[in-house]
C-alpha cells in the first residue's frame, strides 16, 4: 500500500518548494502587519466617517473566503481594472490583505490592554500625542501582541496551500502534480502534511516559549 | 455588463444550499468532537490526554486544505474505501475545528473560578454533577465568542471544497464563469455577497445564543 | 504543644489526627490533632497564613493531607483500610462521609447562573434526591430564616455583600450538616454589612445542636459565641482554652504580641477604609 521507494523519490521535489512557500508566507505577512496598523488606528479614531467605513470594510474581508479574493485579484482586477497580477503576487497581497484585518484587531486589543490610568497619568504629566504613544502606549501594548503576532505567521504559512487554486507552485501544487503523474495520491499528500505539521508544530512551540519567557519576566518585573 | 444578472442566481443558489448544509453538518461535527477532546485533555487519565493532544496538534498543525485533500484522495486508497466529497468535507471540516473548538472548551472550562468547584464540593455534589450542573454551564456562555469565531472560520473553510469536486457555491460560481468569462466580476460580487450575508447570520445566531445563556444573570 | 482536652466525655465529631499539610517545601500544618465535640463551636484565631484556612479546607476535602488521618464520627475522612494497609479513599467513600459536613467561604461563591432560591435547592434536588416541591419549600423556609424571602428570584450580581452571604449560609446549612465550617466568611465584606451576618451565625449558634468552626479576624465575635478559642501561628495550635483564657490571660508571647498588634493592626483597618471611602 505505501510505498517508501516512491515517497523517498519525491521528498527532494517536495523539499525543493519550502523557501518558495516560506517566501510566500513572510512576504504576506509583512504586508499584514503594515497594512494592520493604520486599519486598528482608524478602528480606533473618534471621527466616525474614518472608523465606520474601515471597521465595515475590514469586516468584510474578515467574512469573506481568502480563496474568493484571490480570484477576485486574478480574474477580476484584469477584466474591471485593467490590473493584471501575476498569481504569486495576487496570492502574496491576498493573503496580507486578509490577514491585516486580523493583524489590526491584534493591534487594537493591544492597545487597548494599556489600562486607562496610563493615559490620564501621560495626561497628567503633559506629555503631547507623540510622547504618549511612542513612550507609554507602545512599549507596554508591543510585548503582549508579540506571541499572538507569531501565532498569526503558523496560521498564515497554513494557509498557503490555498494558493494552489490560483496556480501558485506551492507545497499541495506540487504533491498534487506529483500525485496525478503516478496516480499515488497518498504518500504525496502524507508528505505534505508531515512537511507542514513539522514546521508548523516546532515553530509553535518556539511562540509558546517566547511567551512563557514573556510572562517569567513580566512576573519578576513585577516581584521588583 | 450587468451587476444583477439575475440569471446568475438559481446555480448560484444552488451552490448555497449545498454551501449551508456542508456548514451545517461541519459545524454540528466539530462542536461534539470539540466536547469530547476538549473534557479528554481535562482526564485523570494520562493516555486519554494525551491521545487528545496528539489530536489537535496533528489537526492544527497541517493546513485545512491537505487535510481536504488527504481526506478525498489519500485517506480512500489507505482504506481502501469509497468517501464521497461531501463525507469527506464533512470529516475534514469537523476534525480540524473540532481541534480548535477543544482548546475553546478547555479553556473555557479552566476558568470557571475554582471557588465554583469548592462550593459545590462542599455541598456534595458527586463529579459528573459538578460537571454538568455548576462547570458546563458557567463555562458554556465563555465558549460562546470563542465558537462564534470558529463558525465564521469553517464557513470560510467550506470554499475550500470546490477543489475536491464538491458543488459547493465557490464551484458554481467557477462554473458559471467558465461558461462567460464577461460576467465574472458579478459573478464574483455574488459570491462574496453570499459568504458576507451568511457569516452575517451566523454571527447573529451567536449573539442570540449568549443572550440567552445569560438571561436573568444581570450581566 | 498543649494537649487538646475534651471538656466533656462525649464522642467527638471530628478527630485530626497528626496532620501535616506542604505545599511544595512550604510546610502549612505541622503534626495538629484536633477534637471537635458535636454541637461545639471553635473560633480559630491567627495571624494569616498560620494555617487556619487549611485546617477547615483539609475536612472539607478541598486540600488532601501530606500525612495524618482526619476521622468524622468515628469513620476515616480521607483514608480507607484494605488488607490492614490505610489507602486513599475514592470518590465514592469522600462522598459518604462528606455528608456530614458544610462550608460557607470567604468569597461566598454562589452560583452565577442560578437564582438565590436554585442555589439553595440545588444540593437538597441533587444530592438529597428530594423531589423539587419539597425541596422549594425548605429552601424558601431557610431562606426566611436569613432575612432573604424577598430575593428568592434574584441572581447573586444583584444582591449585596453581606445579602451573598447569608445566601451562602442558607445553601449550606440547608443541607443540615452535622459540623459547618466558616472560612473568614466576613472578611470580604465592606464594614457596615459584617453585622447582618454575625448576626445569623449568632443565632445559629444559639440553637447549639450543630458543630461548628469559625475562621475569623472577629475578635469580638469569637469571644461572643465561642466554647473554645484556638490560636494558631506557623502551622501548630499554639493556645488554646475559654475565650476568657485566651482574650484575658494569654499565656505565650506569640498570642500576647498577636493580640497586641492585631488591636492596632484593627485601627489601621478602619484608617484604611476612611481613606478608600474618601477616594470613591
Amino acid at each position: 500500500m505505501w510505498d517508501w521507494e516512491y515517497t523517498w523519490s519525491i521528498l527532494p521535489k517536495l523539499l525543493e518548494v519550502i523557501p518558495i512557500t516560506l517566501a510566500i508566507t513572510i512576504a504576506g505577512f509583512i504586508i499584514a502587519c503594515v497594512l494592520g496598523l493604520p486599519i486598528a488606528l482608524a478602528k480606533r479614531s473618534h471621527r466616525k466617517w474614518i472608523a465606520l467605513p474601515v471597521s465595515a470594510v475590514a469586516e468584510f474581508i474578515r467574512c469573506t473566503p481568502l480563496i474568493i479574493q484571490l480570484f477576485v485579484l486574478v480574474f477580476v482586477l484584469p477584466q474591471s481594472l485593467g490590473i493584471t497580477l501575476s498569481p504569486i503576487v495576487a496570492g502574496i497581497a491576498g493573503l496580507g490583505i486578509h490577514y491585516s484585518t486580523y493583524l489590526a484587531e491584534v493591534y487594537r486589543s493591544g492597545i487597548e490592554s494599556v489600562p486607562k490610568g496610563q493615559w490620564e497619568a501621560a495626561k497628567a504629566l503633559n506629555f503631547n500625542h507623540k510622547t504618549t504613544w511612542l513612550n507609554i502606549v507602545f512599549p507596554q501594548s508591543i510585548p503582549p501582541t508579540i506571541p499572538v503576532m507569531g501565532n498569526y505567521l503558523i496560521v498564515m504559512f497554513k494557509e498557503t496551500p490555498t494558493m494552489s487554486a490560483i496556480t501558485v507552485v506551492e507545497l499541495l501544487m506540487t504533491a498534487k502534480e506529483l500525485g496525478s503523474q503516478s496516480f499515488k495520491y497518498l504518500e504525496a499528500l502524507t508528505l505534505v502534511g508531515v512537511i507542514f505539521l513539522a514546521l508548523s508544530y516546532s515553530s509553535s512551540l518556539l511562540v509558546r516559549r517566547v511567551e512563557r519567557r514573556m510572562k517569567q519576566k513580566e512576573r519578576s518585573g513585577l516581584a521588583k | 455588463m450587468d451587476l444583477l444578472s439575475l440569471d446568475l442566481l438559481p446555480p448560484l443558489l444552488k451552490g448555497l444550499k449545498i454551501t449551508l448544509l456542508l456548514t451545517i453538518y461541519s459545524i454540528a461535527l466539530a462542536l461534539c468532537i470539540a466536547f469530547l477532546t476538549g473534557l479528554a485533555r481535562l482526564s485523570n487519565f494520562t493516555i486519554i490526554r494525551v491521545m487528545a493532544m496528539v489530536y489537535v496538534e496533528i489537526f492544527r498543525g497541517t493546513s485545512l486544505l491537505v487535510q481536504l485533500f488527504w481526506m478525498y484522495f489519500a485517506l480512500p486508497v489507505l482504506l481502501d474505501i469509497h468517501l464521497s466529497a461531501m463525507s469527506a468535507a464533512v470529516i475534514a471540516l469537523g476534525l480540524n475545528y473540532g481541534a480548535y473548538g477543544s482548546e475553546v472548551v478547555r479553556s473555557s472550562i479552566l476558568a470557571v473560578p475554582k471557588g465554583q468547584i469548592e462550593a459545590s464540593i462542599s455541598l456534595n455534589f458527586t463529579p459528573l454533577q459538578r460537571m454538568r450542573r455548576i462547570i458546563l454551564p458557567q463555562a458554556w456562555v465563555m465558549m460562546l465568542p470563542g465558537f462564534g469565531n470558529l463558525q465564521i472560520e469553517l464557513l470560510k473553510g467550506t470554499s475550500l471544497v470546490y477543489l475536491i469536486t464538491l458543488t459547493d457555491l465557490t464551484y458554481q460560481g467557477m462554473m458559471l464563469r467558465s461558461y462567460d468569462m464577461s460576467q465574472t466580476t458579478a459573478i464574483f460580487i455574488w459570491l462574496l455577497f453570499f459568504y458576507f450575508i451568511t457569516s452575517y447570520l451566523l454571527t447573529l445566531l451567536i449573539r442570540l445564543a449568549e443572550r440567552r445563556a445569560v438571561v436573568g444573570r444581570g450581566i | 504543644m498543649i494537649q487538646n482536652i475534651p471538656s466533656t466525655i462525649a464522642k467527638p465529631i471530628v478527630r485530626y489526627r497528626n496532620i501535616t499539610k506542604s505545599f511544595g517545601d512550604h510546610t502549612v500544618l505541622k503534626e495538629l490533632d484536633l477534637d471537635i465535640l458535636p454541637g461545639e463551636v471553635i473560633a480559630l484565631i491567627g495571624p494569616s497564613g498560620s494555617g487556619k484556612t487549611t485546617i477547615a479546607r483539609l475536612l472539607m476535602t478541598l486540600e488532601k493531607p501530606s500525612s495524618g488521618t482526619i476521622e468524622v464520627n468515628g469513620e476515616m475522612l480521607w483514608h480507607e483500610e484494605k488488607r490492614g494497609k490505610l489507602v486513599w479513599a475514592n470518590e465514592k467513600h469522600l462522598h459518604r462521609v462528606r455528608s456530614s459536613i458544610g462550608m460557607v467561604f470567604q468569597h461566598f461563591n454562589l452560583f452565577p447562573h442560578m437564582t438565590i432560591l436554585r442555589n439553595v435547592m440545588e444540593g437538597l434536588i441533587q444530592v438529597h434526591k428530594i423531589p423539587k416541591v419539597k425541596a422549594e419549600h425548605q429552601a424558601l423556609e431557610m431562606l426566611s430564616r436569613v432575612g432573604l424571602q424577598d430575593h428568592i428570584l434574584h441572581y447573586p450580581v444583584q444582591l449585596s455583600g453581606g445579602q451573598k452571604q447569608r445566601v451562602a449560609i442558607a445553601r449550606a446549612l440547608v443541607m443540615q450538616p452535622q459540623i459547618m465550617l466558616f472560612d473568614e466568611v466576613t472578611s470580604a465584606l465592606d464594614p457596615e454589612l459584617v453585622e447582618e451576618v454575625l448576626e445569623v451565625i449568632k443565632g445559629i449558634a444559639a440553637e447549639g445542636n450543630m458543630a461548628m468552626m469559625l475562621i475569623t479576624h472577629e475578635m469580638d465575635f469569637a469571644k461572643d459565641i465561642a466554647d473554645r478559642v484556638l490560636f494558631t501561628d506557623g502551622g501548630i495550635i499554639v493556645e488554646q482554652g475559654t475565650p476568657q483564657q485566651i482574650f484575658e490571660d494569654p499565656q505565650s508571647p506569640r498570642l500576647q504580641a498577636f493580640l497586641t498588634r492585631f488591636l492596632k493592626g484593627r485601627t489601621d483597618i478602619v484608617v484604611n477604609d476612611q481613606v478608600a471611602a474618601g477616594a470613591k
